[in-house]
């Protein structure tokens, strides 16, 4: 079906269907259960999920395939947020001309720095896109201020021009980032028992555009194209002794990666119209690297699953704090529930970047293949005869 | 392998399709009056404050002074500025009836981290109303996605004259001063200690609160006779500032002026006195240090190098009013030391929005915004302040401070220098630092 074969097809019926039902999945306790905490089923995050799953889809189409590491990739997703923004001001508030302009600027950046950066391989290109993307956050942070606001961010004013649009809604108010008319935020709830269910316009818009990246994403990998990116990884230096010009490709996945990064800026300005310099600073860039190796590099659905994994923690255990603690085991002697909150509030709230390091350095040291590796090996288990002819293109090995 | 596309297959898809999308609509509830109203027993409020980053010091403190306040209002504890509040329509049984609940989250001090703890809480947790920031930059950013969101938001630590200037919004509000009060309340005390004659330097920190700080504080000296010599941004997350204080030396300045807050100033100044500027003579009078936005947090941190430093501060727990003794004996009896004033304005703001919700009768921020706008007050420890409705600007006495010579404990860092009356420190709403920007009308949400 669609040019895909059938493992293919599968493989985006079930993402399809996790895009589709993700309001269910994400918040499987009841509204006010303890477990409520857990919940990850509101817009925001869903949103999120989805969005960075396009950047870390992107990103593996470069590091992937070509087994180039860049580390600046978080500049075309602040970019294309930057673009997006101003196209909400200038133009209308509707997210198609936004997006577009997002993916249109976030290219012809990436053109530009992947034709210089691309003159080196290894650690040097590593630096070159690191170098590069903190110049661009500095600039965005405090030279180009006329232009990106600075560390305040760019944010819609009640003053700005948007001549195809409304300046101001009736009412006063800012008008709302819209697709022709369907406003983004517009939200419906579905209660259920103890449970309610958000459904929101944005997030299924988003989740349109990922289904469509996602199935460009596997064309790509499929196709002749991503077979000579495939041999740029594995030998680059023997395919320039064979005479043939790798540099073409290489920069084609790097600006097509960078498309995808700015259509995730553009779609996160859409969700929500401001854009900060801190989309490009080096721990953004760091982050969507994370994303791809503890999901799976090269595997078609391991950096979706990487992007979600951290968005979660991000955002769940970020929020847990000593009272919710307290609440958990209130029920154990007094010293002994002081001294477990004392430990485990080192890992949670604030402190839950530590939890993800240690998940990390995990999942690297004893699933080297990521969340991915992970899935097949619990497979596995159930199907121990099938073993033999597991070994497909979607297991390739990571690149170091 | 083909998979072909049947048309009884594509019916039925269809079909299973478009009924998936018409379900949500047959269960939707009746719409709510407006966002996240309230309908159980409790009612939830968003504490977004930074936990890491340059503010994680005020950040810790406001999340105390918000639980404090929580305890309060549900009435545990010993009511605090409850019993001082000139308004006495709370009584001790949270809000409305509704016990007070709360959420928490870490805004890391960047816009785009707080949007999305802020969206959390009004989308996950049901809060009906946001508050916090110990940064201009994330009040401004959340500021306007409670305008949004259709929620109110009670602004924390926020300094920068934007807040209530051209990014003011008709959802949020604040208690704490700003920039302009600062160089106002500030300059006469300077021209009286320093003379006319002085030539200052400026650091600034490179963000909305810096740079309305640097103006603010620029023109209320330049109007005493004193001459800039040049201002220099420094990035907002620089931990070492010597780099910025040689240039100092270089040139023929005199004073030092510090637009740094929190870890930044801590850092600054700490460089500033290793480097030697205060033994300095330049054009024959002493180099001296100002910090026009000054904290006991900071003070603490910078340790020895704030003694005899100018600064101007929002409120200071070694006031004598009532309301003051009483935030101050009831926090330090919870926690064991004295708030800061980063604390108290967050405690206020709490107990002003829960005040004007009971006024109201209502939860709708279109309601709790009309108790807000021109309420007056007293009994917060601030003299007889006034919530303005032409900006959400409370109006109120400001503190000019020193640092102490012979502190008596960790806490007693400061000392009051002068009162500035709140007429001092006045200005027209359409005064040019604050022009460019509407309120807009009130957003209810849903």
């Amino acid at each position: 079906m669609l040019g895909l074969n059938k493992k293919d097809a599968t493989l985006l019926g079930v993402v399809a269907v996790l895009v589709i039902f993700a309001p269910f999945i994400l918040n499987p306790f009841p509204q006010d259960s303890a477990m409520a905490q857990f919940n990850a089923g509101y817009p925001d995050l869903m949103q999120r999920f989805v969005i960075f799953g396009i950047f870390a889809i992107g990103f593996n189409i470069l590091f992937g395939l070509t087994g180039y590491l860049s580390f600046g990739h978080a500049a075309f997703l602040g970019v294309g947020s930057y673009s997006a923004v101003w196209m909400f001001k200038l133009l209308s508030m509707n997210v198609i001309p936004a997006i577009l302009l997002a993916m249109v600027v976030s290219g012809l950046f990436a053109l530009l720095i992947g034709f210089i950066s691309l003159r080196r391989t290894g650690i040097y290109f590593s630096i070159l896109t690191l170098a590069f993307a903190e110049m661009s956050f500095r600039l965005a942070y405090s030279v180009l201020t006329p232009i990106t606001n600075g560390e305040t961010g760019l944010q819609l004013t009640l003053e700005d021009p948007r001549i195809l649009g409304q300046t101001a809604t009736e009412t006063g108010g800012i008008p709302v980032t819209s697709l022709f008319g369907m406003e983004m935020r517009e939200t419906a709830t579905m209660y259920f028992g103890g449970w309610s269910f958000q459904f929101n316009n944005g997030y299924y818009m988003c989740g349109v555009i990922l289904l469509l990246a996602f199935y460009i994403s596997i064309r790509i990998f499929r196709s002749p194209f991503g077979m000579m990116l495939r041999a740029v990884k594995s030998n680059q230096q023997r395919m320039n002794y064979t005479g043939l010009n790798t540099r073409p490709y290489t920069l084609a996945a790097f600006v097509i990666s960078g498309m995808y990064a700015g259509l995730a800026g553009g779609l996160m300005a859409s969700m929500d119209p401001l854009a900060g310099a801190e989309r490009m600073q080096w721990t953004a860039s760091g982050e969507v690297v994370l994303m791809t190796i503890l999901g799976g590099a090269g595997t078609l659905i391991g950096p979706v699953l990487g992007a979600g994994f951290i968005k979660y923690f991000e955002n769940i255990f970020s929020k847990i704090n000593e009272s919710v603690l307290h609440s958990w085991f209130h029920a154990l002697p007094d010293g002994l529930e002081n001294a477990l909150i004392w430990i485990a509030e080192h890992f949670v709230g604030s402190g839950w970047h530590l939890t993800l390091g240690l998940l990390f350095m995990l999942v690297v040291t004893f699933l080297p293949g990521g969340l991915v590796e992970g899935g097949q090996r619990i497979g596995r288990l159930f199907s121990r005869k099938k073993q033999a002819d597991k070994k497909t293109a979607t297991q390739s090995t990571p690149a170091e | 392998m083909t998979n072909k596309l049947t048309r009884r297959g594509l019916l039925k898809t269809g079909a299973v399709g478009g009924a998936g999308l018409a379900l949500p609509t047959i269960f939707t509830s009746g719409a709510n009056a407006f966002t996240n109203e309230p309908t159980g027993g409790t009612v939830t409020l968003g504490f977004n404050v930074p936990q890491s980053g340059p503010y994680a010091d005020e950040g810790a403190d406001e999340l105390r002074a918000y639980m404090l306040a929580v305890e309060h209002l549900n009435g545990e504890g010993d009511g605090g500025m409850l019993n001082t509040f000139s308004s006495k329509v709370l009584e001790g049984n949270g809000i409305l009836g509704k016990k007070v609940e709360y959420v928490t989250g870490d805004t890391q001090t960047k816009s785009d981290a707080a949007r999305a703890s802020a969206k959390s809480m009004i989308e996950k947790d049901g809060a009906v109303m946001i508050t916090g920031g110990s940064s201009s930059g994330v009040a401004v950013a959340v500021q306007s996605l409670c305008q949004e969101a259709g929620v109110i938001f009670m602004a924390g630590l926020t300094h920068s004259n934007d807040t209530t200037g051209k990014d003011k919004k008709a959802n949020g509000f604040r208690h704490f001063f700003n920039a302009y009060m600062s160089g106002a309340a500030l300059a006469p005390v300077l021209a009286k200690t320093y003379g006319t004659d002085r030539k200052a330097y400026h650091l600034t920190a490179d963000y909305t609160w810096g740079w309305t700080q640097e103006e603010s504080i620029m023109a209320a000296t330049e109007a005493l006779g004193w001459e800039t010599v040049q201002a220099v941004k420094t990035p907002l997350s620089a931990t070492d500032f010597s780099s910025y204080i040689t240039p100092v030396l270089q040139t023929d300045a005199d004073v030092l002026i510090l637009n740094h807050y929190g870890g930044n100033m801590v850092n600054s100044l700490t460089n500033a006195v290793q480097f030697g500027l205060r033994e300095k003579v330049v054009n024959g009078k002493n180099f001296e240090i100002v910090v026009p936005l000054f904290s006991r947090l900071m003070a603490r941190g910078a340790g020895e190098n704030v003694k005899g430093i100018l600064g101007s501060t929002n409120w200071h727990w070694s006031l004598q009013d009532e309301g003051s003794q009483a935030f101050v004996k009831s926090f330090g009896t919870k926690y064991g030391f004295p708030p800061s004033q980063a604390a108290h304005t967050c405690y206020v703001q709490t107990l002003l929005y829960a005040d004007a919700v009971a006024r109201a009768g209502s939860f709708n921020p279109c309601a709790v915004g009309e108790a807000l706008e021109g309420f007056e007050f007293d009994g917060m420890g601030n003299g007889p302040t006034l919530y303005r409705a032409e900006d959400h600007q409370c109006f109120k006495d400001v503190l000019v401070v020193r640092g102490k010579e012979n502190p008596t404990s960790e806490f007693d860092l400061l000392e009051v220098v002068e009162v500035t009356p709140v007429g001092q420190v006045t200005y027209a709403p359409d005064h040019p630092m604050f022009a460019g920007g509407a309120l807009g009308s009130c957003n209810p949400g849903a």
